[in-house]
């Protein structure tokens, strides 16, 4: 047994921690929620003005449906990519499933930012994409809606979480015992119907946990539709952003970070008692 | 028989449910199997046994659908089942850790293969529940299979493979993962319920009390080929082998030499009709007794040696024999009382089985446990 000096002495740096750079900056946030900023400096005088504005300003509704309309795209294509990829190398990858592994897993290595401006590259009127069209005489002049459209958003952030989506489900299907895909098939099961039965429904904790990661990050992301967006692709995070830098309104951002901050725990709750509903064992 | 030389139209002949047609299987470089043939004939239990990479468990696999075979055939009902997926096999399999599904109550487990084959669903009901009535699970319908015991799952495993009405039910190692006692009880409950149903049983274990206690006949897999196949009561009177007779019960190998119409064996001798040369026999520690308690006079192998240790076990006991000449003898008799010193043995001399040595283990196989 340890001493009770002892436990305190442990415990204290990171409670420490945590107090110092998660607890008060949120209570820092969420008191400026409720202050004003009047004549360019900041009034700490408690009123909901802030929230008002943001329910009845349509403009935020709209913009944060276009984000969340954004996540949901990166989501479900995330998964439309990560679930077979990573059945593929769970399942029928034999031998070469820790190269095909390390394969996935490398380009989350690669800075967030390179692989923006690879994309920029890449979709441009001058980039790689409208070239190789233009060579096969597919198209007489650039494409220029391949960039700076919510498509481009929705393209490099499904880029970018797929091996976040990947990585939860393939845990998921290597845990499941091998021994019931077979007892599936010897009760007269074919290869669908032992992947619904029995492989879908074993998989869905890892398929909601990176459901989840791919919502979330995409749902508070600022870098792809600044990089590749363009104002069309406006999303939440980028009016965030530009209250906090040029536009110096504070108060109107941090109440905007504490709905979204309020969406995304209530999410995480939800999905989490998803996740345990369906885990055996 | 080789397998190319069965055409398919004799396949049916005999009474034969599933025949093993000189199959072979490689994992690579290592041959687990070596031209296998074996007949189940229809109700009849028949035993796999052999050490852990005997080869026992991947043989029901390739039955089963699991893996292909490298060569030979596999035939059942005068059908060619080796080359069917596993869903189409009417072969159904009790699995050694069961394999109940997690997220599937117990009365979803057992329908599952009625499930998947679009049964009507008031068929189902019916046949779900005659088949917990039958393993005495119904009132665990709507459990989940992580909240049963070991031998509760167990029996969920066979509810869920009979139902299916299988002609032949494989069972790997079923009974492996329950303790003593529980093993025992299922042991006689399978037994029962095999011949009630009458369905053939093909049945993988290490065990060679359990092997005899349940079988109609044992095949005895080594280092992937087949050493004996038989009744338990033959295996284990006429082994046909040495390894037949060690992995079969106690026994006491004799080495020797026939010269003259006479066997020697060390301090043992005894006449003998056979032709001279090296021989080997096997001889039972029962087939041994004390001198004093008298035996038949007819061919009688009498030996003095002096008793080594002495094992108590209940009804008999274990007894090391020192013959001289480096010779150790185990006896099993009676329960008696405390022995020291020398004493007088005999044995019938037809008790001492002769038996063929077996060949020296498979170099390439380098994991081969010795038999408890």
């Amino acid at each position: 047994m340890y001493s009770r000096a002892y436990k305190a002495v442990i415990s204290a740096p990171p409670l420490l921690w945590v107090c110092l750079f998660l607890l008060l900056p949120y209570a820092l946030m969420f008191a400026h929620s409720f202050w004003l900023v009047r004549d360019g400096s900041l009034v700490h005088h408690w009123n909901l003005q802030n929230y008002c504005t943001l329910f009845t300003n349509p403009l935020y509704f709209q913009v944060f449906l276009r984000t969340a309309r954004i996540a949901a795209s990166v989501t479900l294509f995330s998964l439309l990519l990560g679930y077979p990829l990573a059945y593929f190398l769970s399942f029928h990858a034999g031998p070469r499933k820790e190269l095909l592994y390390q394969l996935v897993i490398v380009p989350l290595w690669v800075s967030y930012l390179v692989r923006g401006y690879a994309w920029k590259t890449i979709l441009g009127s001058d980039g790689v994409l409208n070239g190789f069209l233009q060579y096969l005489h597919l198209t007489h002049e650039p494409v220029s809606f391949f960039l700076y459209s919510p498509f481009a958003v929705v393209l490099m952030l499904t880029h970018i979480y797929t091996p976040f989506v990947f990585l939860p489900i393939y845990a998921a299907l290597e845990h499941i015992p091998r021994p019931l895909v077979e007892a599936s098939q010897d009760l007269g099961a074919n290869r669908r119907a032992t992947f619904l039965r029995v492989i879908l429904p074993l998989s869905i904790p890892g398929l909601v946990a990176g459901a989840t990661f791919a919502f979330v990050l995409s749902l508070g992301d600022f870098l792809a539709p600044l990089l590749v967006g363009g104002p069309s692709a406006t999303m939440i995070a980028n009016i965030v952003q530009s209250l906090f830098g040029a536009a110096y309104d504070w108060p109107l951002g941090a109440a905007i970070s504490v709905c979204i901050l309020l969406i995304t725990v209530s999410l995480l709750f939800t999905t989490e008692r998803l996740e345990k509903r369906w885990s055996f064992k | 028989m080789s397998a190319g030389a069965i055409s398919p139209q004799n396949a049916t002949s005999g009474s034969a449910l599933l025949e093993v047609r000189s199959v072979a299987k490689n994992f690579g470089a290592a041959q687990v199997l070596k031209n296998i043939s074996l007949q189940i004939a229809a109700g009849e239990f028949l035993t796999l046994l052999g050490e852990s990479g005997s080869g026992k468990t991947t043989l029901l696999r390739l039955i089963a659908g699991f893996e292909q075979p490298t060569s030979g055939e596999i035939w059942m009902s005068g059908e060619r089942l080796d080359t069917l997926p596993p869903y189409k096999r009417r072969v159904n399999t009790v699995f050694q850790n069961y394999a109940l599904f997690p997220h599937l109550n117990v009365r979803e487990n057992v329908a599952y293969g009625l499930r998947v084959k679009a049964t009507p669903k008031a068929e189902i009901v019916g046949r779900v529940e005659e088949a917990l009535r039958m393993v005495k699970m119904s009132s665990f319908a709507d459990a989940r299979p992580a909240t049963l015991s070991g031998g509760q799952q167990q029996r969920i495993a066979l509810a869920r493979a009979l139902i299916n009405r299988p002609q032949l039910l494989l069972l790997d190692e079923p009974l492996s993962a329950l303790d003593a006692n529980l093993r025992k009880q299922m042991q006689s409950e399978l037994k029962a319920l095999q011949r009630e149903i009458g369905i053939a049983f093909l049945f993988v274990t290490h065990d060679q009390d359990e092997a005899m206690a349940l079988s109609d006949r044992i095949a005895l897999l080594r280092n992937g080929a087949l050493e004996q196949i038989a009744s338990p009561r033959e295996i284990y009177s006429r082994p046909a082998t040495a390894y037949s007779a060690e992995f079969i019960g106690q026994t006491n190998l004799l080495r020797g030499a026939i010269s003259n119409g006479l066997v020697r064996c060390g301090a043992l001798q005894w006449e003998t009709s056979k032709a001279a040369g090296a021989a080997l026999f096997s001889l039972r520690p029962e087939a041994i007794h004390l001198a004093a308690a008298g035996v038949g006079p007819t061919d009688v192998v009498r030996f003095r040696g002096t008793i080594r240790q002495q094992i108590y076990s209940g009804a008999s006991e274990l007894l090391e024999i020192d013959c001289g000449e480096n010779q150790i003898l185990r006896a099993r008799i009676p329960a008696s009382d405390p022995l020291t010193g020398e004493h007088e043995f005999v044995f019938a001399a037809v008790a001492a089985v002769p038996v063929t040595e077996s060949p020296a283990p498979d170099r390439s196989r380098a994991t081969t446990r010795a038999p408890k």
